[in-house]
């Protein structure tokens, strides 16, 4: 079983996300440890990007804060190797294709596995292009974890079919950002997905309240926290461990 | 790996929402471009509307001023709207309109791309949104008004640098939340396949033109064609006829701002490496991580960090050439066009102006250049005397 089988394994699960180096990297460490023992099952880390074209404002204004700090890629993987010393939850970079391609994938994949991490979202790097990283990544151990967007429709079969790690549904139109209401037809993509394959399936995009995290564990694996995570170290910034806490804590209790 | 690839660069590396909607526009696009309705409607809009064909303008008193190869400039600058932009804008709206679109939505920088959507918009009745950099909606605050009276709803872009890459960033967040009724009709022969393509096949028609214009004027091809590159939209039309012309140099104008040795420079192919970003593979401005690097040039409209990737491939193969000119080389162009031929140029077209005076001179009498004079430099009028240190009193 793989790491990120583990999140999955026994029980539903929390997927937070932050920005790392947000409000500064030691920061994200501690934030990291927090959400672990909040309850989180497995936690996405991005890696600030300048112009992160699925990110909505929240997580725009993140990566700013991020890279004005003086954020690198190098810095974000050694922070992790600090993480991996004290826990062995499952550890997922989230970043776009640009940092990984300059860094150089075989580069990139191999101080993802040295670091601890178990897996890789790219929302800029759809199934057709997923052929220049896939081997390397899985050379390392390192999933690559495919987006299915309420738009795929047809090409759900062929993503899932192919999909390491857990799938990724997005859950709205858009950007990624709070939203008093889901609309989309989430509950028919995910038993389109859990009819072609068996792994794991969590949902992102626009949740923030406890009624839809209870409501998407009806029938998905996992739900992923973002934006609202990181307003709070918007607005908390180096003392949002316990503002981060008591909101997971909310969440899933 | 997927379609639209030109070498190693191109391709689509797009988020997974806009996945279908991207190959829905392809497969219409396919469609549309062997319908000979779909062919007469944009041949007639281009004619009646927009003022083609553009001139091919004997340049004589440069020529003689410059003592070396015979200039002509192809007289993007005098069809409606003001520049080489209507062009693709009439083909993709009207492709809009024929995939049952109600809506369109652009970026732009300088306004030009902007001006021109917005006008196309109101023409065949579509709802209209143009991104624009707030920086950019400073330095061309005339197009913003231009665009408002057309009709169109212009969002000031405040992220990032709030420059022409931050509008396409935004441009490309407003499709993922809004792809049933709106195409995006981008500006440039850059970002995921099909766009680079179809953008191309609607500016060649520049190429098309200048080709039997010059063939008819001077009975031979041209030496040198050129044209300034940004994204690379007009030197992409202005090349692309002449590509198989193996005996004629292709030489494109990149933005140096301060210059390639500054930071405050937009000039892709002189100090980018190769990257991925804003749906293609090509060669970008950025630092060791791959962020991508705040450009700088005085013209708004080549104010950005890549390059098409058909140019980036024709840099590779060595069939085109791409040289670097400075703001002060382009001002000077500007000022120089307007006294000597009575034209004023865009100051991105200037950019290629500015190369041609250090061109012409070393080549002989019985050679011919023909330089793509993109867009009309009304737009820039301000900021040059603001550029020169004169007060306006506006």
């Amino acid at each position: 079983m793989s790491n990120i089988q583990k999140a999955f394994a026994d029980k539903k699960a929390f997927i937070p996300f932050l920005t790392a180096g947000d409000p500064n990297l030691d920061k994200t460490y501690e934030y990291i440890l927090q959400l672990e023992k909040a309850g989180a099952a497995l936690i996405e880390i991005g890696i600030p990007f300048s112009d992160p074209i699925a990110e909505g404002p929240v997580i725009q204004a993140a990566n700013v804060r991020a890279l004005s700090a003086g954020c690198t890629t190098d810095k974000v993987f050694d922070m992790v190797g600090k993480v991996r010393q004290k826990t062995d939850i499952p550890l997922v970079f989230l970043t776009y294709l640009n940092p990984v391609f300059k860094y150089g994938y075989e580069r990139f994949c191999a101080r993802c596995k040295e670091a601890g991490i178990d897996g890789l979202i790219i929302p800029d790097m759809p199934f057709e292009e997923k052929g220049e990283l896939k081997e390397i990544a899985r050379k390392y151990d390192v999933d690559i974890i495919s987006l299915i967007a309420p738009t795929s429709k047809e090409r759900i079969e062929t993503i899932a079919k192919d999909a390491d790690g857990y799938i990724y549904v997005v859950s709205s139109m858009g950007v990624t950002g709070v939203r008093s209401e889901i609309k989309t037809n989430v509950k028919e993509i995910v038993s389109h997905i859990k009819a072609v394959t068996d792994v794991p399936v969590a949902i992102g995009f626009g949740i923030n309240t406890r009624a839809q995290v209870q409501e998407f564990w009806q029938y998905a694996d996992g739900v992923i926290v973002g934006s609202a995570i990181v307003k709070l170290i918007e607005k908390y910034g180096e003392n949002a461990a316990d503002a981060i806490g008591d909101y997971i804590h909310q969440m899933i209790s | 790996m997927s379609k639209g690839r030109y070498g190693i660069h191109g391709g689509q590396y797009i988020p997974e929402t806009l996945m279908n909607e991207i190959h829905n526009l392809e497969e219409q696009y396919e469609h549309y471009k062997k319908d000979p309705e779909f062919n007469a409607e944009l041949q007639k809009l281009l004619e009646e509307y927009a003022g083609r064909p553009s001139l091919l303008y004997y340049a004589k008193k440069m020529t003689e001023d410059l003592g070396g190869a015979k200039i002509y400039f192809k007289r993007e600058d005098l069809n409606h709207t003001g520049s080489h932009k209507i062009n693709n804008v009439l083909g993709q709206a009207l492709l809009a309109k024929k995939m049952g679109k109600t809506r369109i939505i652009a970026e732009t920088g300088a306004g030009q791309h902007g001006v021109a959507t917005a006008t196309a918009a109101a023409l065949l009745g579509l709802e209209c949104e143009i991104f624009m950099g707030k920086e950019d909606t400073i330095r061309q605050a005339l197009n913003v008004y231009r665009m408002q009276l057309l009709g169109a709803k212009v969002n000031a872009v405040e992220s990032g640098t709030a420059t022409l890459k931050d509008a396409v960033n935004e441009c490309m967040r407003e499709w993922t939340k809004r792809v049933d009724d709106t195409l995006y009709v981008l500006g440039s022969v850059m970002g995921p396949h099909p766009f680079p393509m179809i953008v191309r096949d609607f500016q060649s028609v520049i190429s098309r033109e200048a080709r039997a214009q010059i063939l008819k004027a001077e009975g031979k091809l041209p030496d040198v064609v050129m044209a300034c590159v940004g994204g690379g939209s007009n030197a992409m039309g202005m090349f692309y006829e002449f590509i198989k012309d193996e005996s004629v140099r292709l030489i494109g104008c990149e933005a140096a701002g301060k210059g390639v040795d500054t930071d405050r420079t937009a000039a892709t192919i002189a100090v980018g490496t190769e990257g991925i970003f804003h749906g293609m593979k090509s060669y970008f401005c950025q630092d060791e991580y791959g962020q991508i690097a705040p450009v700088y040039s005085i013209s708004a409209g080549l104010d950005y960090p890549g390059i098409g990737p058909e140019h980036a491939h024709l840099h590779d193969i060595g069939r085109a050439e791409y040289v670097p000119v400075t703001d002060d080389e382009a001002v000077a162009a500007f000022e120089y066009i307007a006294r000597t031929e009575g034209i004023i140029a865009a100051i991105e077209s200037s950019h290629a102006v500015a190369h041609l005076l250090k061109l012409a001179p070393t080549m002989s009498k019985d050679q011919i250049i023909i330089c793509c004079l993109s867009g009309r430099g009304d737009k820039d009028v301000a900021a040059i005397a603001r550029y020169k240190g004169v007060d306006l009193h506006e």
